[in-house]
């Protein structure tokens, strides 16, 4: 493949080889491309197990039968489903999951449609003012969590207090489609710059006008971006619990439920409900990849 | 401006005054051109010429700076792309992805309320012969299929002017040489009226009825084919369309029918009626299979025993030589420091043994001469590229 | 992730007046359409940030515990400076360590999904993904529990004699072991999105060119996938630096603090914290949009935002 007189000028490290060692570099070639060729694969096989640790922690520990706090295994009589059994059966679980599938939802309608709106806006067309909404879009983003909370808490308390609007529900809701904004326009944006805008000439060309060009080529082919905006704002809801915790005054979501158990002991059903769901979604994911792969051609 | 919707219309495409800006670059500078219906029309020109900006502004995609487009008696001026019965099929054939291969075809049908849209789209499948793939989407179809489902999505239609912009582009060569007697046959079947835009100057002269040669916003040259290529009115041309030897000369006199020329020392004529020019600075041009090629002492020879060339004559040496199967292609050096190509076709079993660096004549008829203005672009073949002066 | 929306724009070149026309056909449609989601960011993060400026700003009474009034005191800035100067240090090294762990687990990651993985990429993917299906804080608190002293890690760790005190959880490794953790994902998207963008020929190319495996990774893949190290970085760095959670669960109290555990406690544990929790907040947001923004400029990142 390589001569041997372009590699010289170029390998500074193999230059440096004692001149008798003419046929160690293609050995030693021939052994790190063997390594260099499995390395990433090792590596990442190990990155895969450290990231899924704490997940099979979790899985194991929900059968645990424990008797004050669930943190050392007890031989005795684990595993056990009782906690599968009866995933409510510690106090509170269930409503904190329940208000975070609520939240969750209303947040993603929310922030899915005003961010689409937004995202055809800033990609569709030239007008003043178009920089400063990038700008607004991006900046949230790029604002740590805290800070994120901390000036909502503030505003909450200081200024919203007065129309009514107390600490809890509400203001999670509020918060949530904030912070989810963003996400969806980065993502519905991604997906229009893509999209090819000979399609929308030839809808044009082929008598559609502006609405059915929108209705019957724009939006189904914008769709799958949406849709993608939308599972990723739901997930960033369902999981926050920094902006949460400082703007949900005594209403209790499902990480917040777990981050104030944690100094009691963690109940176990929280590990049920937890897992459940890491399930849940993993069969989502997998279903849409091989749909997804069965409507590809082959 | 124009509202009310679709706009039937019928007759001849006519490009009036059309010019077209984007900010300072012109992109079609003041064209005027009819398009007579049913003909199979080609605009040809390097990208960049506005062939495609022409298009676009038929089918209403760009509005022009000034000047008007009408069909027949229809003003289409200022109408949008959905109000006309313009269709294109688009360079990368832009098929809806989300839609299967009928939904496609069928789509401008029920835009415009056909009931039986469905059936329409089978007909126009069946017509580029696709019938067997109609529930398949795009994605799962080849280059070629995926061309015939763009051409039958337009078709369908029956607009009163069909554009096709470089359809072609993206397919191999066999399968374009197919796709233009397809094209061809189609437009024979349905008799509507085709504007095909392309770089390819052998695609515009094998199914164009009329071929116009685009440059720089304007156009050259306009007509059939063959007469095109037989006489080219511009240098642009000359080059563009096929391939063309040419010499800077200067007229230097009449003789009968015909000017005399003098190029760099050698004497030619060219036919009265084929120079452009009539006196002052001309380009000469002579095709290359019009150019036949002797070893020079043949010549030499012939002229010892009185035998008289039956043409203009010119010494030359041969640079190349490349034999393409059917024809042998020659490179070389005229007097004037120029290269030319010389086609013999290949006729007898043991083709003419010339190398590199051979003294040949060259001869032709002076009835197959041209003459062009010598408009001052450089043109490959007379500006030698460095190097090539070496002796 | 974004940089992803970039590969449209160019066939969008040759036709000029297609964005004009459009353009021109609204003129009030695009404000309509901003509007809703614009006014939202508006009074739900603009407004909050100018807020918590002023509040940042305010002096206490000294005669009424917990209330403040308007003042222009910067010596709230001063003395939040002063007093949690470490903790800030403590954010920006224990946010630096992590984003660069969390590059060195990533890549490799990335680059075996787009090069190595074939058939496999989609379930790798899917891999990547999943644990964050459970919830973060679950997951943390499970990481607590492993690394703590009678975990099989700490418990190994100690029969090697690796650890100066004994533990893992409640010291800094720990806490940037969490954060590397957490935002893992962040690094591994971006890169894999660019590297998968990239043409293998052209590393197939480099290396028939440079022949030595390292020298065409430094000299072709690692330029090519440069776009989503610089996202990822930011996407790591950003959420690690204002973190408290892993700090929390699976600090100390002393010695691992970060700028977010004083910016939380100060707005809910201490009385008449929030001029200095406003004021931390403001100077760790002002921070990092200054590094972000100087780091694009650096290197061009325009594109990914």
């Amino acid at each position: 493949m390589s001569s041997p007189s372009m590699t010289v000028p170029n390998s500074g490290p193999r230059g440096a080889q004692p001149a008798g060692a003419v046929y160690r570099p293609s050995f030693g070639r021939r052994v790190s491309a063997w390594i260099a060729d499995r390395f990433a694969m090792i590596v990442a096989i190990l990155v895969l197990l450290y990231l899924f640790t704490p997940v099979a922690y979790t899985f194991v520990f929900s059968f645990n039968n424990y008797h004050k706090s669930n943190i050392t295994w007890n031989p005795e009589g684990s595993p056990t489903l009782k906690h599968w059994k009866n995933p409510c059966g510690a106090p509170g679980v269930c409503d904190a999951l329940v208000t975070s599938l609520q939240v969750g939802f209303i947040a993603t309608v929310a922030a899915t449609v005003l961010g689409t709106l937004l995202a055809f806006a800033l990609v569709r067309y030239r007008f003043p003012g178009r920089g400063a909404g990038n700008v607004l879009v991006f900046v949230p983003m790029a604002t740590p969590e805290i800070v994120l909370g901390a000036s909502l808490l503030t505003i909450f308390v200081q200024g919203f207090v007065r129309v009514g609007l107390r600490l809890g529900f509400w203001t999670i809701v509020i918060a949530h489609i904030m912070f989810c904004l963003s996400f969806v326009v980065v993502t519905v944006k991604a997906r229009l710059l893509s999209l090819d805008p000979r399609l929308e000439e030839a809808a044009s060309d082929l008598y559609a006008g502006p609405g059915s060009t929108f209705w019957k080529v724009t939006f189904p082919l914008v769709l799958p971006g949406i849709v993608g905006a939308a599972l990723l704002a739901f997930s960033l809801s369902f999981d926050d619990f920094i902006i949460t915790n400082f703007v949900s005054g005594n209403v209790t979501t499902f990480p917040k439920f777990v981050y104030v158990s944690y100094l009691r002991g963690i109940p176990a059903q929280a590990n049920v409900i937890g897992f459940s769901l890491f399930l849940f979604a993993v069969t989502l994911v997998v279903l849409g990849q091989v749909i997804g792969s069965a409507r590809k051609p082959k | 401006m124009a509202k009310g919707g679709f706009r039937e219309a019928k007759g001849d495409l006519r490009i009036e005054d059309v010019t077209k800006s984007f900010g300072d670059f012109t992109a079609v500078d003041d064209l005027t051109l009819v398009v007579p219906r049913g003909s199979f029309f080609a605009l040809l020109g390097p990208s960049g010429c506005g062939k495609t900006t022409t298009l676009r502004m038929v089918a209403g995609l760009e509005q022009p700076t000034r000047g008007r487009i009408l069909i027949g008696d229809t003003d289409l001026t200022g109408s949008r792309p959905y109000e006309r019965p313009v269709n294109t099929v688009f360079q990368s054939y832009a098929l809806f992805p989300h839609l299967t291969v009928r939904d496609n075809v069928a789509f401008g049908p029920k835009r415009r309320g056909e009931k039986d849209a469905q059936r329409l789209a089978d007909e126009a499948l069946n017509l580029v012969q696709l019938p067997h793939l109609a529930s398949r989407k795009p994605t799962q179809l080849s280059g070629g299929q995926q061309q015939r489902v763009a051409v039958a999505r337009a078709l369908v239609n029956r607009p009163e002017v069909l554009l096709l912009d470089e359809p072609l582009g993206a397919l191999d060569l066999k399968l374009r040489r197919q796709m233009q007697v397809e094209l061809k046959r189609i437009q024979t079947e349905v008799g509507l009226t085709f504007i095909h835009v392309t770089h390819d100057q052998e695609e515009a002269m094998t199914m164009a009825d009329t071929v116009a040669v685009m440059n720089l916003g304007r156009i050259e040259q306009m007509g059939p084919p063959a007469q095109m290529y037989d006489l080219p009115s511009t240098a642009f041309v000359a080059n563009f369309v096929g391939q063309s030897n040419l010499g800077q000369g200067r007229i230097t006199g009449r003789d009968g029918d015909f000017v005399v020329v003098d190029v760099n020392g050698s004497t030619v004529k060219i036919p009265s009626a084929r120079c452009a020019v009539t006196s002052g600075e001309v380009l000469f041009g002579i095709r290359p299979e019009k150019v036949h090629l002797a070893r020079s002492s043949d010549i030499d020879a012939a002229i010892r025993d009185r035998k008289v060339a039956f043409g203009d004559d010119m010494r030359a040496t041969v640079l190349d030589v490349s034999f393409i199967g059917v024809a042998t292609q020659y490179l070389v050096r005229v007097p004037s420091g120029a290269t030319w190509s010389v086609y013999e076709q290949n006729l007898d079993v043991d083709p003419i043994d010339l190398k590199p660096g051979d003294p040949v004549w060259l001869e032709w008829d002076p009835a197959h001469a041209f003459g062009v203005a010598a408009d001052g672009t450089p043109i490959p073949g007379i500006t030698p590229a460095p190097g090539q002066d070496a002796p | 992730m974004s940089a992803l929306a970039h590969v449209g724009s160019a066939s969008a070149a040759p036709t000029p007046g297609a964005a004009d026309e459009t353009a021109k056909r609204g003129r009030f449609l695009p404000y309509l359409l901003l509007l809703p989601g614009g006014l939202w960011l508006i009074i739900f993060f603009v407004v909050p940030l100018v807020q918590l400026f002023t509040v940042s700003l305010q002096s206490r009474f000294p005669e009424y515990p917990g209330y403040y009034y308007r003042d222009v005191n910067v010596k709230n800035y001063w003395s939040a400076l002063t007093e949690f100067a470490p903790h800030f240090g403590r954010s920006l090294l224990f946010a630096g360590l992590a984003t660069f762990f969390a590059f060195c687990l990533a890549y490799p990651l990335a680059y075996a999904m787009a090069f190595k993985a074939g058939r496999w990429r989609g379930l790798m993917m899917i891999c990547v993904i999943a644990p964050f299906f459970t919830s973060f804080i679950l997951r943390t608190i499970a990481w607590r529990q492993i690394l703590a002293d009678e975990g099989p890690i700490a418990r190994i760790a100690n029969a090697l004699h690796l650890l100066p005190n004994g533990h893992i959880t409640e010291t800094w490794i720990a806490v940037v072991a969490g954060l590397t953790y957490n935002f893992l994902p962040f690094m591994v998207l971006p890169i894999y999105a660019s590297l998968e963008r990239a043409d293998p020929r052209v590393i197939e190319a480099g290396g028939d060119l440079y022949a030595n495996g390292f020298t065409t990774f430094r000299t072709v893949t690692l330029p090519m996938s440069m776009p989503g190290v610089l996202a990822g970085t930011l996407l790591t760095f950003i959420p690690a630096a204002g973190d408290y959670v892993n700090a929390e669960l699976l600090g100390s109290d002393r010695s691992t603090k970060m700028v977010g555990n004083v910016i939380e406690s100060q707005f809910f544990k201490v009385p008449d914290g929030y001029p200095t929790a406003a004021a931390l907040s403001f100077t760790l947001m002002a921070l990092i949009l200054g590094m972000v923004f100087l780091y694009a400029r650096k290197f061009g990142t325009e594109d990914l935002l």
